[in-house]
């Protein structure tokens, strides 16, 4: 009954975030096509025009493979770390399951990110690959992904009500981590002693296996899909536990 | 039966020279204990409401109204002393907090019943009562940024009041709506009382209080002052507040 309860509060939740960007706006949800597509084509531009890495084949497609998890990564971590600040009335004067707020700024990025996935599968189509049965793989490493930035929000989330330079924090480490997420470069010219290390940050998990199932048609490897659950599940039981933690002192912070 | 809510020896502390630099006080607190400045917002406050019962909570600015009102929604946590509360609580305890001005009124309706904890068959089942009782008519449909601070009221009043929830507790809000909808409200009010609804409300409305409440504590620097009868302590707080506004009144002349 309780989460049922709670499942109605979290749709709602979703629902009103999501009107609330796109209501008055004339082109409304093409904005979210349109950042991963002028990412694509500034990064493409780049990497064949300027640095050229002819390894790579079809570089649009692969770059995009890297843009859509790292986005979702990038946006719903941010707004999920303020989503407590931006929302402080409520959290002041509504006493709700204070856990939606930014579980809910995160599923509605979600949103978001089934759109771009969508984007994506069509671009892979367009360019001549396939569908195939390992695209059933897809839903669980973008879940896991889902789960892992619930899991940072919740924390960041928590923390930054306390100390309000958690959110350039953030900021800064999805700077840092365009860069060590193989978004415009492959897996494959990692040198071997990081490779471990890669494996182990999500985000990047997410793209090589994405990679690996839309443009090789292979399956995940089982050392990417442990790591992955490993690392996300530690995310969210963590993250919840800082939030249980910190919840009480809310109201009297913000 | 045991009391709905009940406050023993409560007291809420805030420190005094809250910057936004938390880390860095975080760090001098540590560093040097008893360095910072313990405000009582409330101090040693003890009290119990019976089921169905109504208390009025008057005070002037800051006695601490507001938190004693959060305390009791379980929004915010007693320093020292213990509070209980027994039963779903829905509290008005600002205008709109939750609403947003580009929604309907509609979208902000279920929104805002969702959060008070209704689920979706409740809802469902009370939303032609709350929509009537509102009185928006044909503005459900229209976003709330066109909305009077009345009609928002309406809005917010009727949905937290079809939560039918144990207790209800309100702070300054039925000051803006008009003599009709109050007329309303007080009908409301009276009957769900009757099925042993309890009431906390906060005005600085002297009339108000009489008709909602029975009981009264009156609230000076964090500390309860006066607990009686609501006409009894309403009456005294009003006389002490004229007295203190005349003094100061030639005090500044």
């Amino acid at each position: 009954m309780q989460l049922f309860r709670y499942g109605f509060l979290l749709r709602n939740l979703i629902v009103r975030d999501f009107k609330i960007r796109y209501r008055n706006m004339s082109l409304g949800i093409f904005w979210s096509l349109l950042n991963p597509l002028v990412m694509m084509g500034v990064l493409s531009f780049i990497f064949t025009k300027i640095f050229p890495s002819p390894s790579i084949k079809n570089f649009g497609v692969f770059v995009l493979c890297g843009l859509v998890p790292f986005n979702f990564f990038a946006v719903a971590w941010v707004s999920g770390t303020t989503s407590l600040l931006n929302n402080a009335a409520l959290i002041k004067r509504v006493r709700m399951p204070r856990e939606a707020v930014p579980v809910s700024v995160v599923l509605a990025n979600g949103i978001h990110f089934v759109i771009q996935i969508g984007l994506l599968l069509a671009f892979v189509l367009g360019a001549g690959y396939g569908v195939n049965p390992n695209w059933l793989w897809l839903p669980l490493i973008f879940g896991l992904e889902v789960v892992f930035v619930c899991g940072l929000s919740l924390a960041s989330s928590a923390l930054d009500v306390f100390f309000r330079d958690v959110r350039y924090v953030v900021e800064s480490t999805n700077t840092v981590l365009f860069w060590l997420v193989p978004i415009f470069y492959s897996f494959a010219i990692i040198p071997e002693q990081y490779k471990t290390v890669y494996q182990f940050n999500p985000v990047a998990a997410v793209v090589m296996a994405c990679r690996l199932i839309l443009l090789e048609n292979r399956q995940p490897p089982f050392s990417i899909l442990w790591k992955l659950t490993l690392v996300s599940t530690v995310a969210l039981v963590l993250g919840l536990a800082i939030f249980r933690r910190s919840k009480r002192k809310f109201a009297d912070y913000l | 039966m045991p009391p709905v809510i009940e406050f023993r020896n409560v007291s809420k502390i805030y420190y005094r020279h809250h910057t936004r630099r938390f880390f860095h006080r975080y760090l001098m607190e540590k560093w040097r204990r008893g360095a910072r400045e313990p405000f009582y917002a409330l101090r040693d406050v003890s009290f119990e409401i019976e089921e169905g019962g109504s208390l009025a909570v008057v005070g002037a600015n800051g006695a601490g109204k507001s938190t004693l009102l959060s305390l009791i929604a379980g929004l915010s946590f007693p320093d020292e002393g213990q509070v209980e509360v027994r039963g779903r609580v829905a509290g008005l305890l600002e205008l709109g907090s939750g609403f947003h001005p580009d929604l309907t009124g509609r979208e902000n309706l279920v929104v805002y019943a969702s959060l008070l904890g209704l689920s979706r068959r409740e809802l469902q089942d009370r939303f032609d009562q709350i929509v009537e009782f509102s009185g928006i008519g044909e503005f459900l449909d229209e976003p709330l940024r066109t909305y009077s601070a009345g009609m928002i009221l309406r809005l917010a009043f009727s949905t937290a009041i079809h939560v039918e929830a144990d207790i209800m507790l309100f702070d300054e809000i039925l000051a803006v709506g008009d003599q009709g909808f109050q007329t309303a409200c007080f009908e409301k009010i009276r009957e769900l009382r009757e099925k042993g609804c309890t009431f906390v409300c906060v005005s600085h409305s002297a009339d108000v209080l009489k008709r909602l409440c029975a009981r009264a504590i009156w609230l000076e620097g964090g500390r309860v002052v006066r607990d009686g009868p609501c006409a009894e302590v309403v009456e005294a707080y009003r006389l002490s507040a004229g007295a203190h506004a005349h003094i100061v009144g030639t005090g500044g002349g």
